[in-house]
Order: structure tokens, then C-alpha cells, then sequence
């Protein structure tokens, strides 16, 4: 059965950044490469202001993937509800990606922040898709403001490092079975997606990983068929992994002959 | 053909001065028209001026790269003060990982340690431990560049069209290019603007011989150095085509890579801030477009410096293949 974020399927559980491609073009190649299920796209505020930012937002449109804008580079409460009102205006949706940076070198959530933001935009109509930690309490919270999704870290923005706390993500997985989950930032090669719906996660957002590549077209390509691989191989039912370095008990297995 | 082509070009950015001096030394009867009436009015004002084909490939298409190879060479032949020291790419320890990424994306350079960093940047003596060094690439002042082309033009037998000079009846041209940016976006498909911030600091405490760029997963910042102690430090990139003021974000980030590179930068003077809006096709590769008698020399995003010189040729081309 598809999983329903806010109501509605994506074609794919991937989900793809539009920041910082060497251009447009590339963008487009990657996006029809990978045919991410949503596309999200950052307003900067001085984009946003006159809507100065239109040319490249209409190229975005054009792709004819949903779109989901976020509130990157936001550091305050405030800065974000309003970018997320400029968004509502300028891509016509109530979907919006919600950050609140709390360390500007690290680009972590100010979850303190995060979870005010989400209750005021939740009020006022808005679907909030929150980027947060892994933290069971603050995903509570999240949800309690009114979010029906989660788009917990899996490392830093841009650092590529993979899933940096699996057990912290497995745990938020068991807590939350029907709450949508997405690994959001810190992926850098497909296999860490793979990874991520192995662990039963809905989706993955990927932008740095596959623009700053070498070949964006075909990393986001690699990408889109790792999500698939670890979806597929989650619904299978996968084996039990089998400790083999304590023996339970000595003869078990082993040849015994006189 | 009986006579020199009379050849209108329309703006007087570096697509444009490239362009009448190319077509002037062809033959063409060359007038240059500017509406805002000034030379360099646009963003190419702002530019950083490196003619770097090979760091370029970083994140452009190799077709830039072997179009813009010749750079270097066009513009020392057209105007004084090239200068041909190379360009050295750095990063802070930290994000030294930028260097092996880059590296790989690029050739035509020599890895550099510590020690020969201090040999081509004594002033950076004991602040990096790696880099690379493009010795082939160099760089010129723009500003200086767009007026001596404007004296080559003139000293050509071109005419200019100036200080409120009223728009000519293009009627009376054999032939217009059209070099006006953002201008035409209205004739031309897919032309948009990107948001471009900088900076020129006086800085009496550091010299440098050389471009230096420092890497950043996030922010790269070159730090260009020009006559009279004074450094050009740019330039953000921001898909909008929003015209005012810098804002404090990107004061800082620029700052903040200055001040990296050598913290004498900290009592260098801010003498100016420029933005910007360079005018780019969807893949960001500049174009020479044609409408009957109309060529569009256009899109030439942050490759103007570098790509100006080819695309300006290539328009000579077409006038001059076709009435030869």
C-alpha cells in the first residue's frame, strides 16, 4: 500500500533538491534521469521579494514534478514563517519544507524553533514537513503541533556521510510505524539511500549528493534505483542477521567424528 | 562586396566591446550604441576578470573550457596589463576534502604544498598546506579591459553612440549585434538573470601576485588582486535577478573568505559593493543566435571575461563568411 504524505502518493520515494547544479540544464537532466516523486526547491528572501527569483522557479514548474519549497537558510521563527508564506504565494501550495538552522556551520535544526514554527504554520493551514533530528521527543512534539510527517538528519547537510546514527533512526522507525518518514540530508552515495528504506523509511531527500556530483544525471539515476532496491528488499522480508562470533555451543555445527 | 559592412552592436558590456573589436579588425564598419550610455554599465562592470579555462571545468562543460582556451592570448593582445601569473586554488584545513573533489574535475595544474604555496604567495607563508596551482591561467582588470577596447575600437575607425546619443535607426545597418543582456530576453528563449554580489577592498597589508580561489562546500570565494592594493572579492550566486543592495549574508560570507585567506584583510578598506545580474541560458553556456540580420551574442552568465573573446570571433564569422 502507498504511503500517503498528507493525503497523497508519491511516484517515487525519492525526493530531490534543486540547489546549487552548475545550471538549469543539468537540473532538468537530473530530474528526468531520477523522476523524483516531489522536487524541492529554496526561496531566498531576496529571490522571494518582487519575485525576482520567477525565471528559475518557472523552470522548476516546468519539470512537472510536485513541488515542495523549503525554508532553507532560515534562522529564526519568524524568518521561516514568512518565507513559507512567500512559498504558499509564489508555488501555489501548502506543502512546505520546514527548516530552522540552529548552527550555521553545521546547518543543524534549531528543534527548540522548529517546533514552534510547525505549530503556527500547522495553524494555519499549512503541511508541514518538518527537517529535524532523530530525537524521539522532539518528533513527538512535531507531531503533536500537528505534522504528519518527519524528516529526520541522517548527518549534516552536505556532509555525504550516510546514516550517522542508525540506531537512533530504527528506534524513531519502531516508535512511529504509520507516521511517514523521510532521511532527510547527509546522504552521499546511493547505498546510504538503499540503506534508509531498508530500514523501512518512506523516502530520501537527496540535493548535494547528486548536484555537486561528477555526473548528476547518472548519480540521481543511481540514486532513484537505490531507493528502489531498498524498498524492495525491505518488503521482501529480509533475512535475521546471524551472530557467528560466540559460539552457543561447541560442538553445534561442527564435524564430530571419532 | 563593394564596401565595409556597416555593423550596429548594441551594448557596450564585454560581449559587446569584444564584439566591435573584433568585427572592426575584420573590416566592419563599426558603430557602438549603449542605452545606458556609458561603457560597461552592466554586469560585467562587477566582474571578477579571470581567464581561467581550466578551473572553470570544474563546473562547466568542457566545451567551455576548449573555447575559452585561447582567452588568455586574445585579451593580452588587446589590451595592456594581462596579468599571466597563473591562478592558485586553496581551501582551509577543514574543507581541504574540495581540493581532492576539484582536482579531479580539472587538469592543467600542479598540486602545491605548503612550501610552494609560499613560494608563489609569500604573504601566505605557513597558512595552507594544499592547493592547486594553474600556472597557464591569468587575469585581467575588466574595468580597464572594457575602456581599452573602446580606445581600440576607436582607433579602428569605429564610431560610438554614447551620453544620451539617440538610438540609431537600425535600418541603416548592414548588420546589428546585438550584445545587450538581459535587455532582449523578450527576443530570446530561456534568458534569465543570475544575481551576482562583490566586493573591492584596499588591503596595504597583503599582496598576492595571483586570482586565488578558496574552496567551500557551500560558499566558493575568489579573491582577485588588482594596481593600487586594491582586491576584488566575489561573487555569490543567486538565482534571482533582484537589483538591490548586497545583503549582510553575503557581505559576511565574502568577508569571511577574505579574512580566511589572511587576516590582514581585517584592516583593509571597503571601498565598494557591486551587484550584478548576469544575464544566462538554461545550461549557463553563452550563444551567438541569429534573426536575418540580427545576431545575438547573449548568455554569457559568469563566463564573460573568458568566453567574450570566442563568441566574438564566432559572430565575425558569420558577417564576414557571408559577404565574403
Amino acid at each position: 500500500m502507498d504511503v500517503l504524505f498528507y493525503g497523497q502518493a508519491l511516484s517515487s520515494p525519492l525526493m530531490l533538491g534543486t540547489a546549487q547544479y552548475p545550471s538549469p540544464e543539468i537540473l532538468r537532466d537530473a530530474v528526468l534521469a531520477a523522476r523524483p516523486g516531489v522536487v524541492t526547491v529554496s526561496l531566498r528572501r531576496e529571490a522571494a521579494r518582487e519575485k525576482t527569483g520567477q525565471a528559475f522557479w518557472s523552470l522548476i514548474q516546468e519539470l512537472g514534478v510536485p513541488v515542495l519549497p523549503n525554508t532553507a537558510g532560515c534562522h529564526t521563527v519568524k524568518e521561516a514563517v514568512t518565507t513559507a508564506h512567500m512559498a504558499r504565494e509564489v508555488f501555489g501550495t501548502d506543502w512546505v519544507k520546514l527548516e530552522v538552522i540552529g548552527e550555521q556551520d553545521t546547518l543543524q535544526p534549531d528543534v527548540f524553533g522548529l517546533v514552534e514554527a510547525a505549530r503556527i504554520l500547522s495553524e494555519d493551514g499549512f503541511k508541514v514537513f518538518p527537517y529535524t533530528t532523530e530525537d524521539l521527543v522532539v518528533a513527538e512534539r512535531l507531531l503533536a503541533c500537528g505534522c504528519e510527517v518527519l524528516m529526520p538528519w541522517g548527518a549534516p547537510i552536505g556532509s555525504g556521510r550516510g546514516l550517522n546514527n542508525v540506531f537512533g533512526l530504527r528506534a524513531l522507525r519502531a516508535h512511529f510505524p504509520g507516521v511517514p518518514l523521510v532521511v532527510d540530508a547527509g546522504l552521499g552515495v546511493p547505498s546510504h539511500a538503499a540503506q534508509a528504506l531498508e530500514l523501512g523509511y518512506d523516502a530520501v531527500l537527496i540535493n548535494t549528493a547528486v548536484a555537486r556530483a561528477g555526473n548528476p544525471a547518472e548519480m540521481a539515476r543511481a540514486f532513484s534505483l537505490a531507493v528502489e532496491a531498498g524498498r524492495l528488499g525491505r518488503a521482501a522480508d529480509p533475512m535475521e542477521e546471524r551472530d557467528m562470533a560466540a559460539p552457543s555451543t561447541p560442538v553445534a555445527g561442527k564435524a564430530f567424528l571419532g | 562586396m563593394n564596401s565595409k559592412p556597416r555593423i550596429l552592436v548594441k551594448g557596450a558590456g564585454v560581449a559587446g566591446m569584444t564584439a566591435c573589436v573584433a568585427l572592426a579588425e575584420r573590416g566592419g564598419d563599426v558603430t557602438l550604441y549603449d542605452q545606458a550610455g556609458r561603457v560597461g554599465a552592466g554586469a560585467s562592470w562587477f566582474a571578477g576578470g579571470m581567464l581561467a579555462p581550466w578551473c572553470e571545468a570544474e563546473s562547466a562543460p568542457e566545451e567551455v573550457t576548449a573555447q575559452s582556451v585561447g582567452a588568455v592570448d586574445w585579451w593580452a593582445r588587446h589590451v595592456p596589463q594581462v596579468t599571466r601569473q597563473g591562478s592558485l586554488v586553496l581551501a582551509p584545513a577543514r574543507d581541504v576534502g574540495e581540493i581532492a573533489r576539484f582536482s579531479r574535475r580539472t587538469s592543467h595544474f600542479t598540486q602545491v604544498n605548503g612550501v610552494e604555496i609560499a613560494e608563489l604567495e609569500p604573504d601566505l607563508d605557513g597558512r595552507f598546506q594544499k592547493g592547486l596551482f594553474f600556472e597557464q591561467e591569468g587575469h585581467v582588470d575588466p574595468r580597464v579591459a572594457l575602456h581599452a577596447l573602446f580606445e581600440r575600437l576607436l582607433a579602428l575607425g569605429g564610431h560610438a553612440l554614447l551620453s544620451g546619443a539617440p538610438a540609431p535607426d537600425e535600418a541603416a545597418f548592414d548588420w546589428v549585434v546585438d550584445c545587450t543582456g538581459l535587455v532582449a530576453r523578450d527576443r530570446l528563449d530561456g534568458l534569465r538573470g543570475v544575481r551576482g554580489e562583490m566586493l573591492l577592498l584596499r588591503c596595504r597589508d597583503v599582496s598576492l601576485h595571483r586570482p586565488v580561489r578558496m574552496l567551500h562546500p557551500r560558499i566558493p570565494v575568489y579573491i582577485v588582486p588588482r594596481a593600487d592594493h586594491i582586491f576584488m572579492v566575489g561573487a555569490t550566486m543567486v538565482e534571482s535577478e533582484d537589483t538591490g543592495g548586497m545583503t549582510v549574508r553575503s557581505m559576511l560570507e565574502l568577508l569571511n573568505a577574505a579574512y580566511t585567506l589572511h587576516p590582514g584583510f581585517a584592516e583593509a578598506e571597503i571601498l565598494e559593493t557591486g551587484i550584478g545580474v548576469r544575464p544566462s541560458y538554461p545550461d549557463n553556456i553563452p550563444r551567438v543566435t541569429q534573426d536575418g540580420k540580427y545576431l545575438f551574442i547573449n548568455g554569457m552568465y559568469r563566463h564573460g571575461f573568458l568566453l567574450s573573446p570566442a563568441r566574438a570571433e564566432e559572430a565575425a564569422d558569420r558577417i564576414f563568411g557571408q559577404a565574403a
